[in-house]
């Protein structure tokens, strides 16, 4: 489903002594199935953007259109409960939403509100569990017994389970350790390309945002600052030094090894093993003239 | 949280209300909740209604606002007049509504008792707007102090309120959190039979009781692992002081109610 949003303004609790505008006057463009990533400072209206992908969050001044869906301001939606089953949100630390007795329940727990049927639930669910890595004799357990990162991915697969056409992820690997973040970062990538969906990524990681997405918004102070192909944001230093917001540790690299040795190496998105192999190269050279 | 209600949030602000100590201002409003029962005449309803609005209007906080945020409560006052102008059945017939009699008296116990809740609702509301909660329970544990005599346990009282007061905007904002959660995935409060809507409050009420329970048990470790003993030999950072503005806010209201009672019937 593409996704646009079109001047779109939200206030909190607007006419009051607490009014605070978090986004100004938006418009930007998702295309269906691409990989996005939202990047901004901390209060520059990522969370809030994102809760209007599935009508959380009203605007209070234009439009949002997702797939066939229009979100107005001033304008109950009609189609709130269809776009709410295809707009999948992994909210930021989803595991404090876990609350049946078993995971296999709180699987379910989506795909019944929505009136599947019993074996269609179940289905789901067996997918659902895979999707995310868990072995199967989990689902009958509580899920207050699990670890951190399976807590995690229970819930996680709590929203797969709805099979939705946009997956929102409101930084996913907040509070992991680091092998489990890359973990869970390749799971994302790896259900992106299996199954096709529009992934949408908040994240405060310059690195998972130049590895995983295609497109790239950074956000200030409630308004867009800048868009484009990652490689291409992440050259410009400065503007990215005004919002307060670091290079990947990979461009930053690339750039000193330039500065330091004049050998200038394109981003391609490889691994560090890779790049290592490619400093190497130039070290050989270096030996040898 | 959107909600329109204001009771019991704090707007921060530099007017001389706020500035009070707030024992002065706990003293002044309960004196108040118990004088408004002995009004009885226009004079001294208007007496009353003068002192509230002025007090309201020292705070700097919008009016607009104010009467706005009380809107849940216009309800209240509303249904309380009506209540009045049918029930009271004394003094002359002033007219006739739907074969109702409505009488002379019933309209003025009516306007009476409404401006008496209204009153009580504007001036107790400006104690929560013009006061943070800790200023508050601090002023409680000095006023009850005289309780610790009698081995009543004031200090373990007032922290048991602050903390409460301290985490309901917490848990406020966790229950939007885990709203929103569960319904991105479909949780529906609004519609549906009684008995399924009860239900359907469970995916919210089970994750909250969780993250409470988990916030309080790391309360208790952080406040053991700072020396926290109870409340003997402690100090406070803040001492209260009553001023000047203190003594002057406490002669105005001396004023009014001795002008309450010479302008009653």
């Amino acid at each position: 489903m593409d996704i646009e949003f079109q001047h779109v303004s939200y206030t909190y609790q607007p006419n009051t002594p607490f009014e605070f505008q978090a986004l100004k006057d938006i418009s930007l463009s998702i295309e269906s199935g691409s990989y996005a990533a939202i990047i901004g400072h901390t209060g520059s209206g990522k969370s809030t953007l994102i809760q209007h992908l599935n009508g959380l969050l009203q605007p209070t001044e234009g439009e949002v259109a997702i797939g066939p869906h229009r979100l107005k301001a001033d304008e109950k939606a009609k189609t709130l409960r269809e776009l709410r089953k295809q707009v999948g949100i992994v909210f930021q630390y989803p595991e404090h939403q876990l609350f049946e007795e078993t995971v296999e329940k709180d699987i379910a727990f989506a795909p019944k509100n929505f009136g599947l049927s019993d074996a269609e639930v179940k289905r789901r669910t067996k997918q659902a569990i895979e999707a995310v890595q868990l072995s199967e004799d989990v689902l009958q357990r509580s899920p207050f017994e699990l670890s951190g990162g399976q807590m995690r991915r229970a819930a996680i697969a709590g929203v797969l389970a709805m099979k939705p056409q946009v997956l929102v992820l409101d930084e996913p690997t907040a509070g992991l350790d680091p092998k489990g973040q890359s973990d869970m970062m390749d799971m994302f990538a790896r259900l992106h390309r299996n199954q096709g969906m529009t992934t949408i990524l908040v994240t405060h990681s310059m690195e998972d945002a130049l590895a995983y997405a295609e497109h790239l918004f950074i956000l200030n102070e409630g308004e867009k600052y800048m868009e484009g192909k990652p490689e291409h944001l992440f050259l410009d230093k400065n503007a990215l030094a005004d919002v307060n917001l670091d290079l990947p540790e990979m461009i930053s690299f690339l750039k000193r090894l330039e500065t330091y040795t004049g050998h200038a190496i394109p981003y391609r998105n490889q691994s560090v093993t890779e790049l290592a192999k490619d400093v190497a190269e130039i070290v050989k050279k270096g030996a040898r003239s | 949280m959107s909600s329109s209600l204001i009771i019991g949030q704090f707007i921060p602000g530099s007017s001389f209300i706020h500035k009070l100590d707030p024992r002065t201002k706990i003293i002044i409003i309960f004196c108040f909740v118990v004088i408004v029962f002995f009004a009885n005449s226009v004079m001294s309803y208007g007496l009353l209604t003068l002192f509230a609005v002025g007090a309201a209007l020292a705070t700097r906080i919008r009016p607009s606002f104010l009467l706005k945020g009380m809107k849940p409560l216009w309800f209240l006052v509303g249904f309380t007049f009506l209540l009045h102008l049918f029930i009271t059945k004394e003094g002359e017939i002033l007219f006739t509504v739907l074969s109702f009699d409505i009488y002379s008296e019933a309209v003025e116990q009516g306007a009476a008792i409404s401006l008496r809740f209204f009153l009580l609702i504007l001036f107790t509301s400006l104690l929560t707007l013009t006061t943070t909660p800790i200023e508050i329970t601090d002023a409680i544990e000095e006023l009850l102090g005289p309780l610790k005599k009698v081995r009543f346990p004031v200090h373990e009282l007032a922290l048991m309120m602050s903390i409460s007061l301290r985490f309901i905007p917490t848990l406020l904002q966790e229950t939007e959190k885990i709203s929103k959660a569960q319904a991105s995935r479909g949780m529906d409060l609004k519609t549906g039979s009684a008995k399924e809507r009860i239900k359907a409050v469970v995916p919210l009420l089970v994750p909250l009781f969780v993250s409470a329970f988990k916030r309080a048990e790391e309360l208790a470790m952080a406040m053991e692992a700072r020396g926290y003993r109870g409340g003997e030999g402690r100090t406070k950072l803040r001492e209260l002081k009553a001023g000047k503005l203190d003594g002057v806010s406490g002669c105005i209201f001396m004023i009014i109610i001795i002008g309450l009672f010479m302008t009653r019937n």
